[in-house]
């Protein structure tokens, strides 16, 4: 069994009119431990909304959703879900709740009522893990953008979360922001193993990822390896989504009859391509 | 500015006050505020006065931020120290125009806005070397015996710590919509009453639907990592009564009974 | 005549300990009918430095022209130079505040105290800038839009005070890859049809690299870098202090000119550098170096 399975869920939102707007439709996924998997769609496509059903912050209208084998809509479980799967959001400022760094990390265990002194060795554990040890006492409106999503990573990582789902974590950040953030998941991916699901805008981080998956008007449209997506650089575009420069440069050579493979993907594959 | 506001800041350091258990600053602040209506002898404000300066500067906080405190009140203390400077009746040591300027109304004025000033500084004492964080720990430490009353203690403390923590952000929001607004040509500062009030709308609505999108996000993200209320929560940091709590009660309590006995003395 | 920076000095909360200077001696002068782009890290000053533009800010020391005429004061003179620039923020939708997109668009122009038909006409021919539909949109109300089309109407709400210069600060931050392509692509059309001036603050530097003329790097308050694209993107070691990256194009023909590759590196759009690519491989004779 995957560690996240999810069969034939739709979910609608109720609108005022009583009409019903299929946000997820006929979504089906499974997503394996320790695997590091990209989301890339428009707004609107339905990535969000997918990724709130991942620890039951949504529940499917029908279909299922299951995470570590338990059903997001079995009550039991509720809290064991949310604590196996972390969510870090778009707008830093919207998830830190403490006026202390420390004390946000602190957040998440103290909700699932673990000991203090386990709470202040989690906690310093997590702070270390991205990097954010030297900050712990800082107030978050002094914090970068980048920082303030390190220490919201940090506070799904006291929980002990097993998947961390990001959702446009470097949306609203610059470029040393973004780069803060996609490092330090990669490292927490690489040396602990978590499994890591990332929704993004842009295709540099998606093509950091293991597997890139596309939504479009809340289905799965496509699902492969990056190379795989990115080499179909007009059915990406036709969705309204970039794909890495060197893939498009290496499409338009191929258009004007150079001889190029189809997988190019990063500016190192192109320059090995075109100077062999 | 906006964002030079100081009010509830908190100026992080290892001063005894700094150390001190929060239930402890908090019941002490309260006691001495008693203490400045009760012991309203010159003595008593001498003595109050004197542990003000000396808490103020044990504090390690630039005093310069005590005063700053006091800005946002000072022409209500103006305000005051005049009303009773020319409504006290008494000996009269100036005239002009319909006032009379008594001494017995400079002592009272005087007197008065001391009390004030003495409030806003004890409080700035104890928010400026309390984290929100342990403030709000603190008061709902004391509130909770109140819970068989149906006072709600944990849900007003995360209200407060949120509150607090959105501080900084807010104003921050705040002052950026006032100078879009001020770029498409909104003004904020002419016009009569009824006028400022319109003219804040072009603030209020934008800052509103922002708070209630700010709210709904982290009311999600609390969900997302487990918030279910104070039931079966734990907490990093215990609080414990130390030491310098207990000195500091004692002092108090010696204190009062000094200011008691100029009292009783007519001091 | 243009928008002059002279020794400008900004110091937030100055005489408590948050003092912080964020500027220090900048002078700037914009052209105009130029399009500049200002690039720096978050605390580099950029964002201080745009809000001098349009008196938002005065200077600490130093003064702020537009025509000759200084942004601080009182006087008439003082409130139509201010009025000469108009200013988008960062996150613009967010200061969307009435019931109906023309009513917010309309909001400028009536605190101009304009005409009746004068504000209606500002208001159509913004809505038509920002190619949201008239009859479409006009009685929406805003926050019912997606965010794509409420920045636009941000901007239209700009557009309507019918500024010499407008000041973008970061325009395309949170748009997906489509709405930022659309807002671009407008951006670039007011300055060549209305030829507005314009000023834009990005950390983008794609979009920098393919809008401006002109382009400025900001670090710790100061301007490092005030070049043409052609030369500023290569001044490698300035924007290795300031802590930016060259666009992407500029990075990946450079690349390929380390592995030998004959090839210009100064192309800012993928066609441009797929056309220099195809270019030097033709030049060579095959596809290999």
């Amino acid at each position: 069994m995957a560690f996240i399975e999810i069969e034939d869920l739709c979910f609608a939102y109720p609108s005022e009119r009583g009409e019903r707007r299929m946000a997820l439709d006929h979504v089906s996924l499974s997503v394996e431990e320790g695997e590091f998997v990209a989301v890339l769609g428009t707004n609107g496509s339905g990535k969000s909304t997918l990724a709130k059903h991942l620890n039951a912050i949504l529940l499917p209208t029908s279909g299922v959703c299951r995470v570590a084998g338990m059903d997001t809509r079995d009550g039991a479980h509720l809290w064991d879900v949310r604590q196996t799967v972390g969510m870090v959001f778009q707008n830093p400022d919207n998830q830190i709740i403490a006026a202390i760094v420390e004390d946000d990390v602190a957040f998440g265990p103290e909700n699932l009522g673990v000991p203090s002194d386990e709470i202040r060795r989690r906690v310093d554990d997590a702070l270390a893990a991205v990097g954010m040890t030297a900050f712990h006492g800082f107030a978050p409106h002094l914090l970068s953008g980048g920082q303030k999503q390190r220490v919201a990573i940090a506070g799904t990582l006291a929980m002990q979360t097993k998947c961390l789902v990001l959702d446009e974590p470097t949306a609203m950040l610059d470029p040393v922001g973004r780069k803060e953030v996609l490092d330090t998941v990669r490292r927490l991916h690489r040396e602990s193993g978590i499994t890591v699901i990332y929704i993004t805008h842009f295709m540099e981080e998606a093509a950091a990822a293991q597997r890139v998956v596309v939504m479009e008007d809340g289905k799965v449209v496509e699902d492969g390896s990056p190379k795989e997506i990115f080499s179909r650089v007009d059915a990406m575009r036709k969705r309204g989504l970039d794909v890495p420069l060197a893939a498009e440069i290496a499409w338009r050579l191929r258009k004007q009859g150079i001889r190029l493979p189809e997988d190019i993907v990063t500016d190192e594959e192109l320059a090995v391509a075109l100077c062999r | 500015m906006l964002t030079d506001i100081t009010i509830g800041q908190f100026f992080p350091g290892t001063s005894a006050l700094h150390r001190m258990d929060p239930r402890a600053k908090l019941l002490l602040l309260l006691v001495l505020m008693a203490a400045i209506f009760v012991f309203d002898t010159p003595g008593g404000y001498a003595a109050l006065t004197c542990l003000a300066i000396a808490l103020a500067v044990s504090s390690g906080v630039p005093l310069s931020m005590y005063l700053r405190s006091l800005r946002p009140l000072w022409w209500i203390l103006a305000f005051t120290f005049l009303i009773h400077l020319c409504a006290t009746p008494g000996e009269v040591f100036f005239h002009i125009w319909i006032f009379d300027m008594t001494k017995e109304g400079l002592a009272r004025g005087f007197f008065l806005c001391l009390r004030l000033a003495l409030l806003i500084v004890f409080s700035s004492l104890l928010t400026f070397t309390t984290s929100p964080l342990s403030l709000t720990d603190g008061m709902e430490r004391l509130l909770r015996p109140l819970k068989v009353v149906g006072v709600p203690a944990h849900e007003l403390a995360m209200m407060m710590t949120i509150a607090l923590r959105f501080v900084p952000t807010l104003i921050e929001e705040t002052d950026t919509i006032m100078k879009a607004q001020q770029s498409r040509g909104a003004d904020f500062s002419t016009g009569n009453a009824l006028k400022r009030v319109r003219h804040l709308i072009p603030i209020l609505v934008p800052l509103f639907i922002s708070s209630f999108r700010r709210a709904d996000e982290l009311a999600t993200a609390m969900e997302a990592r487990c918030y279910r209320g104070g039931e079966g929560r734990t907490r990093m940091k215990e609080l414990h009564v130390g030491g310098v709590d207990y000195a500091a009660a004692g002092a108090t309590a010696l204190l009062l009974a000094a200011m008691g006995a100029m009292k009783a003395a007519g001091v | 005549m243009p928008i002059e920076l002279k020794g400008v000095t900004y110091t937030y909360m100055k005489g408590t300990p948050f003092e912080r200077t964020a500027l220090k001696d900048v002078s700037l002068t914009i052209a105009d009918g130029s399009l500049t782009a200002i690039a720096g890290h978050t605390g580099s000053g950029k964002s201080t430095l745009v809000q001098h533009l349009n008196g938002i800010l005065h200077p600490t020391k130093g003064e702020a022209l537009v025509d000759g005429v200084s942004l601080e004061g009182k006087g008439k003179e003082n409130l139509l130079a201010r009025r000469k620039v108009g200013m988008v923020f960062q996150y613009p939708e967010q200061q969307l505040f009435e019931e109906t997109v023309a009513a917010d668009i309309a909001f400028g122009p009536k605190n101009l105290e304009l005409s009746e038909e004068e504000i209606n006409r500002r208001v159509r021919s913004a809505m038509e800038f920002v190619q949201l539909d008239y009859e479409t949109y006009k009685d929406v109300s805003p926050f019912r839009l997606s965010g794509g089309q409420m920045r636009r109407v941000a901007i239209a709400g700009v557009l309507a005070l019918e500024p010499s210069y407008l000041v973008l600060d970061e325009p395309t931050a949170g748009l997906d890859p489509q709405a930022r392509e659309e807002l671009l692509r407008r951006i670039a059309e007011l300055h060549r049809k209305k030829k507005l001036t314009i000023i834009f603050v990005s950390h983008n530097m794609e979009d920098i690299a393919r809008m401006a003329e002109r382009v400025v790097f900001m670090h710790d308050g100061r301007i490092l870098v005030d070049a043409p694209p052609s030369e500023a993107f290569f001044a490698d070691e300035e924007m290795r202090e300031a802590g930016l990256a060259a666009p992407p194009t500029v990075a990946l023909l450079s690349r390929l000119r380390e592995a030998g590759l004959p090839v210009e590196a100064d192309a800012f759009t993928a066609d441009e550098a797929a056309k220099r690519i195809a270019k030097a491989i033709r030049k060579k004779g095959g596809a290999s170096c």
